[in-house]
C-alpha cells in the first residue's frame, strides 16, 4: 500500500497482461479489465459511485473499438482510461476569478483539519507574488489559537491579517471588506472555522459570511486523504454555499487523492490549487492530466520536466549535452549532477514523479522517503575530497588515494569504490545511448 | 446515557446510510458472485481497505450457505462475527500510571484538540496531567495547547516557537518527574508520514522519553482522522515502522465518515483502537468499544 508505485498502475498492467491478442476488445476481456479498474479506483479513494459510472462510461467506450495498429489492446485501454479520467476531471486548469468591483473576496471553507488556514496563507503569497495586494481576514473565532496561527502565517507571507478577535464572524468578514476598501486592498482572503458539513448552525453561519460579503470565489478545501466520504461533504458545502472551487491540500503524501475525482463529480466545479507541502510557496496550479496520471499511477512526468528546467539553466544542459556526445563525462560532471538533484527536490521527489512503470523495475520496494538522501551528500564529500586529476581519470585511484580520501571525506573506501562503480556504469549507460542502443526516457 | 451512547448516536447516521449501501446487497436473490461482488463494494464504500473487504469476502464464502440471501439478518450476524473473529487476536489497550503518552500523526486530524480532550478526561479519573509541547512547527499550536491546557486546569510545558521539540519532551520529563503526574501527553507536530526526516525527528523524541523515564509506561498513540481513506493503512504502517505503536486514536466519528479502516488496523496490524472523538467538546471523547463500532457500522 505504501509504495508509491504499487496500486493502480500495477493492477492494471496486470489486467492488461491479460488482454494480449490483438484485434477488437471483446466484451469478456472489458469486463475483466473494468472490474479490476473500479476495484483500483476504489483503492485510490474514488467514491464507489462515481468509480462505477466512470467504469460504465469507459466500457462503452472501449467495446467493440478496433485496436489500433500502433497499439496494443493494453495501451488502447489504458489510453481511454486515462482520457476519459482526464476529461472527468476538467480539461484544463482554471485561474482564480476577479471581481469587477475591488476587493475580490475569496472565501475558505471546508471541514476542521483539511489546511484552510495554511492555505489561506499560501493563497495569500501566490496573489501577493502575481502582483495582488492581498488582506487576510480571521473568521475563525471557535479553534482556540486560530486567529493567532493566521497571523503567524501572514507575518510569514509579508501579508497584513484583519481581525477583531471573537466577534462575531459575519461582522469581522464586513469590516474587513470595508478595511480593505480603504486602504486599498485588491483581494480579501477569508479563512472560515472549519466545520461538519452536517453542523446546520455553523452551515448556517458561512450562508450569513457569504451573503454579507458577496465572494467572488468560495474554495472548498479538500484533504486529498479523504475516502468515500468525501462525496457527501463536498455535496453539502456546495448545495449550501454554491462553491466556485476546490482546493487539494496535502497532495505530498503517498495517497492517490481519487477523492478529487469524487469531489469533481458531484459538484462540477474545477479543482484550482494543489497545496504540495508545508512551506508558503508550497502552491501548485492544478492540472487535470497530471492528476489523472498520478490516480492511474502513471507518475508525473510534466511536473518533473519543469522542475528540471528549473534547476539546470540551458547552459548546464547543454555542456551536458557535448560532454555526452563526447563521452568526456568525468567525476566533476558527475558533482554537478548531484547538485542539479538536489536542486529538483532531492531523489524522493524525482522518483514520486516517475510513471509507474518506469520506477518499478528499478526501484521495486523502495518507498520514496526511504531514498538516503545523506548518501548524495557523502557522494558529493568523497569528490570534493579527490585532486583534479582523480576527478578525470578515476582509474588511478589506488588504496593508498583511497585512504586519503576516506579520511578527507570522512566516508569508507568502500563508499568510494560504490561511487566509482556507479560512475563506470552511468558511463557505459552513455556510450549505449549515444551508440543508439537505448533510448533515454525522457529527453 | 450510557458511556458510549455518543458514539452509537454518531454512528447512527453513519449506519442509515450504509443502509442504503447495503440495500443494493440485498436486492440480490442469491448467493453468489453477484452478491459478494456487490457486499466487497458496500464494505469498501466504508472505508474499509480494500485488501482487507476483500478477505472478509472470502470468509464468509466458506461460512455462508449458497442459496437465498433473503434472510438479511443473517448475513449481518455472519459479517459481525467473521468482523469480531478476525480482530480477536489484537492486544487490548491497557495504561499503567505513570504514563507518558506520545500522539503522533499526519496533518489536521485533530491530536491537539484530541490531547485537550484527554487531559480533561485523565484529569475526571483523578489523575495528574502535565502537556507538552512539542509541535514546536506550525503556527500558534503551543497557543492552541495552552488554552486546551487553561480549559481543563492542567500544567503546559512549552518552549518557543521552532525550538528543538526533543528538548521540550526532555524539560517536560523533569518536570513530571518532580511533579509525580501520573500522565504526561506530548503534542507532536502534524507529519507526513512519507518525509523521513521529520520520522527521525519522531524517533528521536521517542528515545528520549525511554531514556529518561524509563520507569513510565510509553504509549505511541496514532491519531486517524475518519474521514481518510484508504490512505490510513499507509499511515499506520509507517508510523508503527518508525515507532512502535500501541494505539490508535479515531477522530471526527461525529460527521458522517465511517472510519471502516480501523478494524484492518486491528485485524491486520494488531494495533488497537484506544479512544474515539465524537464531538467538538471538552468531554466528547470515549474509550473505544470494537462490538458497539461493528454493531454500528452494519
Amino acid at each position: 500500500m505504501a509504495n508509491v508505485f504499487s496500486g493502480l498502475s500495477e493492477k492494471l498492467n496486470h489486467v492488461f497482461t491479460k488482454l494480449t491478442k490483438r484485434g477488437t476488445l471483446t466484451e469478456l476481456e472489458i469486463k475483466q479489465a473494468m472490474r479490476e479498474i473500479r476495484i483500483a479506483l476504489l483503492e485510490a479513494d474514488v467514491n464507489l459511485l462515481v468509480a462505477k459510472d466512470f467504469v460504465n462510461r469507459v466500457s462503452e467506450k472501449a467495446l467493440g473499438q478496433a485496436v489500433l495498429k500502433s497499439l496494443s489492446p493494453t495501451q488502447q485501454v489504458i489510453k481511454i482510461v486515462s482520457d476519459e479520467l482526464t476529461e472527468l476531471m476538467g480539461s484544463t486548469n482554471s485561474k482564480l476569478l476577479v471581481s469587477s468591483e475591488l476587493p475580490t473576496v475569496i472565501m475558505m471553507c471546508g471541514l476542521q483539519g483539511a489546511g484552510k488556514t495554511t492555505l489561506s496563507g499560501k493563497l495569500a503569497l501566490h496573489l501577493k507574488k502575481s502582483g495582488k495586494k492581498p488582506l487576510l481576514c480571521a473568521c475563525d473565532i471557535y479553534r482556540p489559537a486560530a486567529i493567532n496561527q493566521l497571523k503567524v502565517v501572514g507575518t510569514q507571507a509579508g501579508v497584513e491579517v484583519y481581525e477583531e478577535g471573537t466577534k462575531n464572524p459575519v461582522t469581522i468578514a464586513k469590516n474587513a471588506v470595508k478595511y480593505a476598501k480603504q486602504y486599498g486592498f485588491d483581494t480579501v482572503i477569508v479563512d472560515t472555522a472549519g466545520r461538519l458539513h452536517i453542523d446546520e448552525e455553523l452551515m448556517q453561519e458561512l450562508i450569513d459570511i457569504s451573503n454579507a460579503v458577496k465572494p467572488t470565489e468560495i474554495l472548498l478545501t479538500v484533504d486529498s486523504m479523504t475516502g468515500q466520504d468525501a462525496v457527501n461533504v463536498a455535496k453539502s458545502f456546495n448545495e449550501k454555499l454554491e462553491i466556485t472551487g476546490c482546493v487539494l491540500t496535502k497532495l505530498d503524501g503517498d495517497t492517490r487523492g481519487g477523492a478529487c475525482l469524487s469531489v469533481k463529480a458531484v459538484t462540477g466545479k474545477p479543482i484550482k490549487f494543489a497545496s504540495v507541502g508545508e512551506k508558503l510557496q508550497d502552491l501548485e496550479p492544478f492540472f487535470p492530466d497530471r492528476m489523472a496520471k498520478r490516480i492511474l499511477g502513471m507518475g508525473d512526468v510534466m511536473s518533473l520536466i519543469e522542475k528540471a528546467q528549473e534547476a539546470i539553466t540551458e547552459e548546464d544542459a547543454k555542456k551536458f549535452e557535448k560532454k555526452f556526445k563526447e563521452n568526456t563525462f568525468t567525476l566533476d560532471d558527475f558533482l554537478s549532477q548531484f547538485d542539479m538533484i538536489k536542486k529538483m527536490g532531492g531523489v524522493g521527489d524525482i522518483m514520486n514523479m516517475l510513471p509507474g512503470n518506469m520506477g518499478m523495475g528499478k526501484f521495486k520496494g523502495v518507498k520514496a522517503g526511504e531514498i538516503d538522501e545523506g548518501k548524495i551528500e557523502r557522494n558529493k564529500a568523497i569528490i570534493c575530497s579527490m585532486t583534479k586529476k582523480e576527478r578525470k581519470d578515476p582509474s588511478i585511484l589506488n588504496y593508498s588515494r583511497k585512504m586519503r580520501i576516506a579520511k578527507g571525506s570522512g566516508t569508507t573506501v568502500q563508499e568510494i569504490n560504490q561511487l566509482v562503480k556507479q560512475f563506470d556504469q552511468t558511463k557505459m549507460l552513455m556510450k549505449q545511448f549515444k551508440n543508439g542502443k537505448k533510448r533515454l526516457p525522457f529527453m | 446515557m450510557g458511556i458510549f451512547s455518543k458514539l452509537a448516536s454518531s454512528l447512527k447516521k453513519t449506519k442509515d446510510k450504509i443502509a442504503d449501501t447495503f440495500s443494493r446487497v440485498f436486492s440480490i436473490d442469491r448467493i453468489g458472485e453477484e452478491f459478494y461482488d456487490e457486499l466487497l463494494d458496500a464494505l469498501i464504500s466504508s472505508d474499509l481497505s480494500v485488501n482487507f473487504a476483500m478477505d472478509i469476502v472470502d470468509e464468509l464464502r466458506e461460512k455462508m450457505i449458497e442459496g437465498s440471501v433473503k434472510d438479511k439478518d443473517y448475513v449481518i450476524k455472519s459479517l459481525k462475527e467473521t468482523l469480531l473473529t478476525m480482530c480477536e487476536d489484537a492486544p487490548e489497550f491497557s495504561i499503567e500510571y505513570p504514563t507518558v503518552i506520545m500522539m503522533v500523526g499526519v496533518n489536521g486530524v485533530g491530536k491537539t484538540t484530541t490531547i485537550g480532550k484527554l487531559a480533561n478526561y485523565f484529569k475526571e479519573m483523578g489523575k495528574s496531567v502535565t502537556l507538552c509541547a512539542a509541535d514546536t512547527f506550525r503556527a500558534a499550536a503551543s497557543d492552541q495547547l495552552t488554552e486546551w491546557a487553561n480549559r481543563s486546569d492542567v500544567r503546559i510545558i512549552k518552549h518557543a516557537e521552532g525550538a528543538d521539540p526533543s528538548a521540550v519532551v526532555f524539560d517536560a520529563i523533569s518536570s513530571a518527574k518532580a511533579k509525580c503526574t501520573d500522565v504526561l501527553i506530548i503534542d507532536t507536530a502534524g507529519r507526513l508520514h512519507v518525509k523521513a526526516n521529520l520520522m527521525e525527528e519522531l524517533k528521536k523524541m521517542g528515545r528520549v522519553v525511554g531514556r529518561e523515564y524509563p520507569s513510565a509506561q510509553f504509549l505511541k498513540l496514532i491519531v486517524l482522522d475518519a474521514t481518510t481513506g484508504q490512505n490510513a493503512s499507509s499511515q499506520v504502517e509507517t508510523f508503527d515502522e518508525a515507532i512502535g505503536l500501541d494505539g490508535i486514536v479515531l477522530t471526527k466519528l461525529d460527521g458522517t465518515a465511517k472510519g471502516g479502516f480501523v478494524l484492518s488496523m486491528i485485524a491486520e496490524k494488531g494495533v488497537p483502537v484506544a479512544y474515539a472523538g465524537v464531538g467538538e467538546k471538552l468531554g466528547d471523547i470515549e474509550e473505544f468499544d470494537l462490538e458497539e463500532f461493528v454493531d454500528g457500522l452494519f
